[in-house]
């Protein structure tokens, strides 16, 4: 499907007035991708069972529950479901990151990770030997232990106020870590939640585009020639690169 | 032990736009080229699902494996130079075309002020810097480069208007007329207009028609599809190396392209260089390519590191001011600003270089005598296309997490635009490039060492710059308009530019310079090296025009060394 798809696509690029040294057509490029899209939530079962509840939800790097769960309910506080739409949890974002951190994004692939490692100054950038995937592991921890000491309960277990007084002691710097800092732990979470909110569906968060949805944002469209030039506002449907498979 | 492979012309470190320019004109000409390029080989087909802010922008999917090799840095002297572990303030480009694939396509000269900018600053307002500034004049005037601008335009493509009173003298006019002007444009153009400015479409190497270039490669009309910076161009709108040089040198049977090979080093003997030595990324096994004529290609930094670890030339000393590799290191001065409007607007769709630009603000085209600085920045409002991830200010005063947060973020991402300047940057005798003695490549090379920091003039820019974009956007209409903090320190996290300068420097005395103004090496007349690392000082504005017209002027120079085996000066 992918591979035909794409020829067609290229095709459709050297065949009509797209192509170099004709005149260009405007708009007929983004007609082309809606009934391209269209055909195939009609005719992709896979793409359409994706697209409803049948996510496949299953954890790639978390091992315990709790760690998970300590996740998830921070990642609410950070992008909180409200009358504009889902929060983070309802779009798939502790799924997105779990299964970030499974892979390049929590091993650091593509840093440089040798030693000696030096704290150096705030202007010389992160610094800590520990791989994305332990910061999130040890992060997690301090966080529960936090809010162990300070409310006898789970972070989960914890009031919306209470789990923001906790996360804003981290956000400061404030919770008690080994090799870096809350604050530099709490940016990288947050950083994370966002992007699982806004990344594309196909990564495990953004359920159903909401996120899209919410921004107005269409998503991994093609072309907006037939809108570029508009003097108004132009809400558009987003599409997913799921869409184009 | 190395494999010696059979002897070549030309050889190029390095395929991007530099190393396009000399292999397709080089083998047009009939000479035989190998061009060793460290990153993987890729068309226009990898480009295909492109669309992916995740991959591509957030995680730099297109840029530098860090893994490999990096740079280490610090501010000044005195700190312990630390590994740049992740990207963030300037992003290095990987793969067969180099930071040409990813870049934004704003394809701006300089000015005539720059290349003489010792001279002419020294005329107008005495000496106003202090010696501490390693100011000097290019060894090109603008009308001597301006022949080679125009090549390197017409040969990408080039989108644009002959507007701004403060150009300097064109030969031809842009090879296509400018892109669409959106509405945020056409905004952007009257608020310049209402405070006296003299707003121009941007010029852009992205198609606004069909194009074909003068080696006969089409380009395709822009789609406006917003995914342009740190991404390659899927419709063959955006120019790169890929779609418009390396192919003319492929076509002539005389290209030798080789990807996943490293240079590791430039072999010299006497007073010529021989070749390089270079590794297979995939296999570790290393070859040595014997060359009559070696280009170095690659970005700013790997042109001085393989000079450095080379041992060709003599490293600047900052302690006494001899020595000339690695000295002038220059960035770019980059304040900006948000404003937050009230009407939603189409900021998704847009092209890298689609924007209103203006000058009045930059070069010497203000008079500077009542103030702290010297030349100044071109202020620019691009309508690039916000993505979501990347896109979420919020209106001062708005906590950064939350409820609130997300209210702010998600109402404002169609309501809030951007416009930032591109500040000069002059050479300091403290910003300088050289070696590291901790920190190893995957190679068991030293890591590149940046010592570098923002400047009395640099600060002093940015506040005046500043100023000028925040009237420019209430102007607009903006409700309330955030600024970026002028800091006292450079920080090499946040993102800034991609634009480094220096460190290989042109010019015509061998004093202060690396390379004569062909590029060619004081110290072996076959070595020429070509790039960003050539500016004595960045301009305020874009370089890839400045590095493609140079790359034209020592691609005349390769042919006419190879004529005559002597030094061109």
């Amino acid at each position: 499907m992918s591979d035909k798809m794409f020829i067609s696509r290229r095709k459709f690029l050297k065949t009509t007035g797209i192509t170099a040294g004709l005149a260009a057509v405007g708009g007929s490029l983004i007609a082309f991708e809606t009934a391209e899209a269209k055909g195939n939530d009609a005719h992709n079962t896979h793409t359409a069972a994706q697209k409803n509840s049948g996510i496949p939800r299953a954890r790639m790097f978390f091992t315990n529950v709790l760690d998970f769960n300590i996740l998830s309910a921070a990642a609410e506080r950070i992008f909180p479901k409200d009358e504009l739409g889902p929060g983070a949890v309802e779009l798939g974002v502790p799924y997105f990151i779990d299964h970030q951190l499974a892979g390049a994004y929590g091993y650091n692939a593509r840093e440089y990770m040798v030693g000696p490692h030096f704290e150096g100054a705030p202007t010389q950038g992160y610094q800590t030997p520990l791989l994305r995937k332990d910061l999130f592991l040890q992060g997690i921890a301090a966080i529960n232990k936090q809010a162990k000491t300070q409310y006898k309960l789970d972070f989960p277990d914890l009031s919306p106020a209470q789990q923001d007084d906790i996360l804003k002691m981290c956000e400061k710097g404030d919770i008690k870590t080994d090799g870096f800092k809350s604050s530099f732990f709490f940016s990288v979470f947050k950083s994370a939640v966002i992007a699982g909110v806004y990344a594309d569906p196909m990564y495990g968060g953004n359920a159903d585009m909401s996120g899209w949805k919410m921004k107005q944002y269409p998503g991994a469209r093609m072309a907006y020639t037939d809108i570029i030039e508009s003097d108004k506002f132009e809400n558009i449907e987003p599409i997913s690169l799921a869409d184009m498979m | 032990m190395a494999k010696i492979l059979n002897k070549t012309d030309v050889v190029t470190v390095g395929v991007g736009f530099t190393g396009g320019v000399i292999a397709a004109e080089c083998t047009r000409a009939g000479l035989n080229v190998v061009g060793l390029e460290r990153g993987g080989y890729r068309t226009v087909d990898d480009f295909m699902e492109i669309h992916d802010e995740w991959r591509y922008a957030i995680n730099y999917g297109l840029m530098q494996d860090l893994s490999k090799e990096t740079i280490t840095f610090q501010n000044n002297r005195g700190m312990r130079a630390l590994p740049m572990r992740q990207l963030g303030s300037f992003l290095l480009g990987d793969g067969l075309g180099g930071a040409g694939v990813h870049w934004n396509a704003m394809n701006i000269r300089f000015f005539p002020y720059d290349f003489e900018i010792k001279s002419k600053t020294k005329e107008r307002y005495g000496n106003k810097l202090s010696n501490d500034y390693l100011l000097q004049d290019w060894g090109l005037t603008y009308d001597e480069i301006e022949p080679y601008y125009t090549k390197f335009e017409y040969a990408i493509g080039t989108s644009g208007e002959m507007k701004s009173p403060f150009d300097g003298k064109r030969s031809k006019p842009y090879p296509m007329k400018p892109l669409v002007k959106t509405k945020i444009l056409s905004n952007f153009e009257k608020a310049a207009q209402k405070l006296g400015c003299h707003p121009y479409m941007t010029p852009a190497s992205i198609c606004s028609d069909a194009y074909t270039t003068p080696y006969g490669e089409d380009l395709n009309p822009c789609q406006y599809c917003g995914y342009c910076e740190r991404f390659g161009c899927e419709y063959d709108a955006k120019s790169s190396p890929i779609n418009t040089l390396i192919p003319v040198a492929q076509k002539t049977g005389k290209y030798d392209l080789r990807c996943n090979a490293n240079v590791v080093e430039v072999m010299k003997k006497g007073d010529k260089v021989t070749g390089v030595k270079y590794v297979d990324t995939l296999t570790g096994e290393e070859y040595i390519q014997p060359a009559d004529i070696v280009v170095l290609c690659s970005f700013v930094m790997n042109n001085a590191k393989l000079l450095m670890l080379s041992k060709i030339g003599e490293m600047y000393n900052p302690e006494t001011g001899k020595g000339t590799l690695g000295r002038n290191f220059c960035y770019q001065v980059t304040p900006g600003a948000t404003g937050f409007f009230d009407e939603q607007m189409n900021v998704f769709a847009g092209a890298g270089a689609l924007g209103v630009s203006l000058d009045d603000y930059n070069g010497d085209n203000f008079d500077h005598s009542k103030l702290d600085f010297i030349h100044g920045g071109l202020i620019t409002m691009l309508n690039a296309g916000s993505r979501p991830i990347g896109s979420n200010s919020v209106p001062k005063g708005t906590p950064s997490w939350g409820a609130e947060f997300k209210k702010a973020s998600v109402y404002n991402f169609t309501r809030a635009l951007g416009a930032s300047a591109q500040g000069a940057s002059l050479p300091h005798k403290e910003n300088f490039l050289s070696l590291d003695d901790t920190y190893k490549d995957a190679y068991g090379l030293p890591l590149l060492k940046m010592t570098y920091n923002f400047t009395k003039q640099d600060r002093a820019m940015f506040s005046y710059l500043s100023e000028k974009i925040e009237n420019l956007l209430m102007a607009m209409g903006a409700k309330s308009v955030s600024s970026k903090p002028n800091g006292e320190n450079y920080n090499i996290v946040p993102y800034q530019s991609t634009h480094i300068t220096g460190g290989t420097v042109m010019g015509r005395d061998p004093k202060d310079s690396v390379v004569n103004n062909y590029m060619q090496h004081w110290d072996a007349d076959n070595l020429f090296v070509v790039g960003a690392g050539n500016f004595p000082h960045n301009g305020g504005c874009n370089p890839t025009d400045t590095v493609g017209a140079l790359a034209y002027r020592c691609a005349e120079g390769v042919l006419k060394y190879n004529k005559k085996s002597v030094s061109l000066v």
